[in-house]
């Protein structure tokens, strides 16, 4: 029998505000434990919520982004449940009314076909705090910095088959909410993480199998994997005779295996009702339309762009689009070196090649468009080559060289293209290789490359390697 | 006449006019406080900070800082939160908790210059209607120290009673206030609701607790609400409304106030002295010119239901951060995780606030929303709406504010009903959210039996109008525990 796979996403996104959804605490990543949690992150007795309003114009951006409706009201519900790292015993949500409902999103694949996935919902929420259960000995450590940190929840209906699909399409969440500004997307540090909801069902059935969801998985890697590792699971289940149980369960990238961590029998009823303490928000059309007026080009259109105002294929363009700060750098690099064809081979090539050698983000890259492009425009004006270039461009990387001409003039790599100061030096090459000279006007033309090498070499590289060319070849002949 | 049968406004103007310090004031009510241990109404008293208080309040007045309640002698309910001072809302779970902030309330009095003598007795998190719940023990009624003084506010309805402090600020919920003051023979306003910033004070049901002044007079009572209303931006709930003057219609006649008597207070299960008290006092606000009518509240009777499931929910949800991890109680050696949550929570609550708890995830819980929650929200807009339609017709509403004066301590304890029935007058004013007051109307069997007074939204000012007129004509309010038998003067 052959099967097909279910796949709905739950992704977190932390939206990346100053202070916490709901209290005046910093969500700066990273500080000692629990020194950036405030009475209000404490769940101390008599506190508070109140909303951050910067909360709304992200949320709202988002829903615009994926053609989704935004919800007129925007209120808050209670999620009761206990846990160590959830200091109120219920945690501020969205569950009556999310404040982005339906929407769409395409995805490219990988075979160049475009994947049409529906969102059901994006609402608002505050993040818990973590447990550091290998810390401690015999006890677990609370840290609540986290707790309070604004999160969209985006839930996306069951319209992925496939773990390449699923890790698509939070590829381009993570895009789009990268694009928009509304997360830093830092997936190491927990910006953006997916819950997968998995089931397969016989090819060609209608009805949907039993689903398990896979909690908290915070790579794609990750996510590809603990979803491939449940339809293998799901399938041995089923062909075995089993049945599938209903259940939430946690992927352990050490086994690269999903464990249940709960059952739907003893499965939480989370008393849902809203939240007294904080009174609904209207979001009205005035507002929406602001946001709108101040979103960004989304990674699509500045990709369609690209191809059409730089003559690019639609992979360059795909690819350069793909992060905004990237886009930007390759524009910027445009206006400097006035050759989008050669700046798109450069950056995809030589900038990116170079970033993923050393794990770089293009956000930390100390070399500068500018000097980059002017770069490229001393390849197309002819002051060097491109082999030179990038040596030049290692020199930048290094930190060697900050600028461009100023390391050209100082290291004498003006390309030589004066023939009469190569003129006698192609001619004493000639005459110390008799040898090679006699074989090659008796027409082993393969040699035209000895002598050309020959020539760079004695010259540096500097020399015009198409007018070496010419010059031996009339030499020779 | 002693100093503390003296109102605030009168003892302002003894500090004023340099008849005693504030530090003498102070001192009179820490040794009444020591003389009436017995009736139980602090829990925390706080001696030192007070006298350190006082002396700072006359300093400030010999240096010609006029402060609204500058060196005037008040005790916070144990909800309120008060930094560096034990909070412990009358629970075990919190008999070690040391609040790290104020309350905004707290705050608010502060920077207007009282004196802070303690922490009154409550019932625990303020579910109770005798202060029996109080894991410090019952409060005692001043006027007849083998009855309740009410609850959950019933040590700062005692204490104020009893001569203890000037003025105490309370809660209410479904009539924490009222009842109390009521049984007290005191003046208790619950304000509408986010008049009053709910910050630091301890949640019971969020969208119905509402924090008010307690004093011996209305006079008193607007001075206090005066300091204590505002918009707070720690507070999302809180009306932005501009506060108005108080005091500045307190001497308004009421000729032409059209006055409703809702029937159903009337119809069963109000004792007949007291039904008497109320109808003396209909006489009183209609020799002073005010119409009476008779108005219906169709939906008044699914009150108490609607409260009972709506209180518990929200409760249920507001006392799930008390689990034995951050703050307050904790079990001794917990085996695991769930144990520690279990057994901190078993031992650290009591028998009332397990109850609510247990209820309120109840109807709460996945099937019976529908049927409890979203049913008492419905019911809860018919309250309101009923309400609405009253006021077209009528500027306040008058009724009783309990169906009899103060019962017997452990009379009702075992019949939870019959406890809950106590606050059959005042939950909807809650469920409403409109401000109401007790005031002393006279006496049943001995004991003070309040009126109470319902406004329309933010016309606190008016009630407060209606109040202090009655009490120009009448002495209720001046009796203390001890002298009982005068005769009203009107």
């Amino acid at each position: 029998m052959t099967w097909e796979t279910v796949i709905g996403l739950e992704i977190h996104v932390q939206l990346n505000t100053k202070s916490k959804i709901f209290s005046g605490a910093s969500t700066e990543f990273g500080a000692p434990p629990n020194t950036q949690a405030c009475a209000v992150d404490l769940g101390l007795p008599g506190v508070l919520p109140v909303v951050n309003a910067e909360v709304y114009p992200k949320a709202v951006a988002f829903g615009l982004g994926i053609g989704a409706s935004i919800s007129k009201i925007s209120a808050f519900d209670r999620k009761n449940y206990f846990y160590p790292d959830l200091p109120k015993g219920y945690q501020i949500t969205q569950m009556d009314q999310p404040i982005v409902l339906g929407g769409s999103v395409e995805i490219p694949l990988e075979d160049g076909t475009v994947k049409q996935v529906n969102i059901t919902r994006a609402h608002l929420e505050e993040d818990a705090g973590k447990s550091l259960h290998e810390a401690f000995q015999q006890s677990t450590g609370i840290d609540l910095n986290r707790a309070g940190t604004p999160l969209l929840e985006i839930v996306s209906e069951p319209d992925m088959r496939s773990a390449k699909e699923a890790v698509a399409y939070a590829k381009y969440i993570h895009q789009l909410v990268t694009y928009l500004g509304i997360s830093d997307g830092n997936m190491a540090e927990g910006s953006l993480r997916c819950d997968a909801n998995v089931s397969i069902r016989p090819s060609g059935a209608t009805e949907m199998g039993t689903r398990t969801e896979t909690k908290n998985v915070n790579s794609f890697r990750f996510l590809e994997h603990a979803i491939n590792f449940e339809v293998q699971r799901q399938q041995q289940v089923l062909e075995s005779g089993g049945r599938i149980v209903q259940e939430t369960r946690l992927f352990d990238p050490d086994r690269d295996e999903t464990r249940p961590m709960r059952s739907k029998e003893t499965a939480m009823d989370y008393r849902y009702f809203p939240e007294p303490d904080l009174l609904p928000v209207k979001i009205d059309e005035a507002f929406i339309s602001e946001v709108k007026n101040s979103m960004p080009e989304l990674p699509r259109e500045k990709a369609t762009r690209f191809a059409d105002e730089y003559q690019l294929t639609q992979a360059d363009a795909q690819v350069l689009a793909s992060d905004p700060a990237l886009a930007n750098y390759f524009e910027a690099t445009v206006q400097h070196c006035h050759d989008a064809k050669t700046a798109a081979n450069w950056v995809r090539v030589e900038l990116l090649g170079r970033m993923n050698r050393d794990n770089i983000h293009i956000k930390d890259l100390t070399l500068s468009a500018e000097q980059f492009g002017v770069l490229l425009s001393r390849i197309s004006d002819r002051t060097i080559s491109g082999k030179i270039a990038k040596n030049i461009l290692d020199a930048l990387w290094q930190g060697e060289a900050q600028s461009v001409d100023e390391f050209i003039e100082k290291n004498d790599l003006k390309q030589v293209s004066d023939s009469g100061s190569l003129d006698p030096l192609i001619e004493k090459i000639i005459a110390d290789n008799p040898k090679q000279a006699e074989q090659y006007r008796q027409g082993k033309t393969k040699l035209l490359g000895f002598f050309v090498g020959q020539v760079m070499k004695e010259t540096a590289g500097k020399a015009n390697p198409q007018q070496v060319n010419e010059l031996v070849r009339k030499k020779l002949s | 006449m002693t100093l503390h049968e003296r109102s605030i406004i009168e003892q302002l103007d003894d500090l004023n006019t340099g008849k005693y310090s504030a530090v003498e004031l102070t001192r009179h009510y820490l040794d009444r406080i020591q003389q009436q241990e017995a009736l139980n109404c602090y829990i925390t008293v706080m001696e030192e900070k007070a006298l350190a208080t006082a002396n700072a309040a006359d300093t400030a007045r010999a240096e010609g800082h006029n402060h609204l309640l500058g060196g005037i002698p008040i005790a916070h309910k144990d909800i309120f939160c008060t930094k560096g001072i034990k909070t412990s809302a009358g629970s075990k779970m919190l008999d070690s908790f040391i609040a790290p902030y104020d309350a905004t309330v707290v705050a608010r009095l502060a920077a207007a210059g009282v004196v802070t003598l303690g922490k009154t007795n409550m019932d625990e998190f303020a579910m109770g209607s005798s202060n029996e719940t109080s894991f410090y023990g019952p409060v005692l009624n001043p006027w007849d120290p083998t009855r309740v003084p009410g609850g959950s506010s019933g040590g700062s309805a005692a204490a104020v009673a009893a001569g203890l402090c000037a003025a105490a600020t309370g809660t209410d919920t479904g009539g924490s206030i009222r009842q109390p003051s009521a049984h007290c023979g005191i003046t208790g306003l619950k304000p509408t609701y986010g008049r009053i910033s709910r910050w630091g004070m301890i949640a019971f049901a969020s969208s119905l607790d509402q924090a008010g002044p307690m004093a011996r007079t209305a006079e008193d009572a607007a001075l206090l609400l005066q300091v204590m209303s505002g918009s707070d931006s720690l507070d999302s709930t809180s009306l932005a409304d501009p506060v108005p003057d108080y005091r500045a219609d307190l001497s308004r006649s009421l000729e032409g106030l059209r006055i409703g008597l809702c029937e159903d207070f009337f119809a069963t299960g109000l004792e007949a002295d007291s039904e008497q008290v109320i109808q003396e006092a209909i006489a009183v606000f209609e020799q002073l010119g005010a119409k009476i009518s008779r108005v219906a509240l169709p939906h008044i009777a699914q009150s108490i239901p609607a409260y009972y499931v709506i209180a518990p929910a929200e409760a249920s949800a507001n006392l799930s951060r008390f689990d034995g991890i951050r703050f307050g109680y904790r079990c001794e050696n917990p085996s695991n995780l769930e144990d520690l949550y279990r057994r901190s929570r078993s031992e650290g609550f009591g028998e009332e606030v397990k109850r609510r708890i247990m209820i309120g995830a109840f109807t709460l819980s996945t099937g019976y929303y529908d049927a409890y929650y979203r049913k008492a929200q419905q019911i809860r807009r018919l309250i309101k709406n009923d309400f609405q339609t009253a006021f077209e017709q009528v500027d306040i509403l008058l009724g009783p504010t309990s169906p009899q004066p103060a019962f017997k301590l452990g009379e009702k304890t075992e019949d939870q009903v019959a406890m809950y029935l106590q606050d059959i007058y005042t939950i909807a004013g809650n469920l409403a959210g409109l401000p109401a007051m007790s005031i002393p109307a006279g006496f049943s069997s001995k004991l003070p039996v309040g009126v109470q007074l319902i406004g329309n939204y933010m016309q606190e000012g008016r009630i407060l109008n209606a109040a202090h007129q009655f009490q120009q004509q009448t002495d209720w309010h001046l009796r203390s525990p001890g002298s009982v038998d005068v005769e009203a003067k009107g």
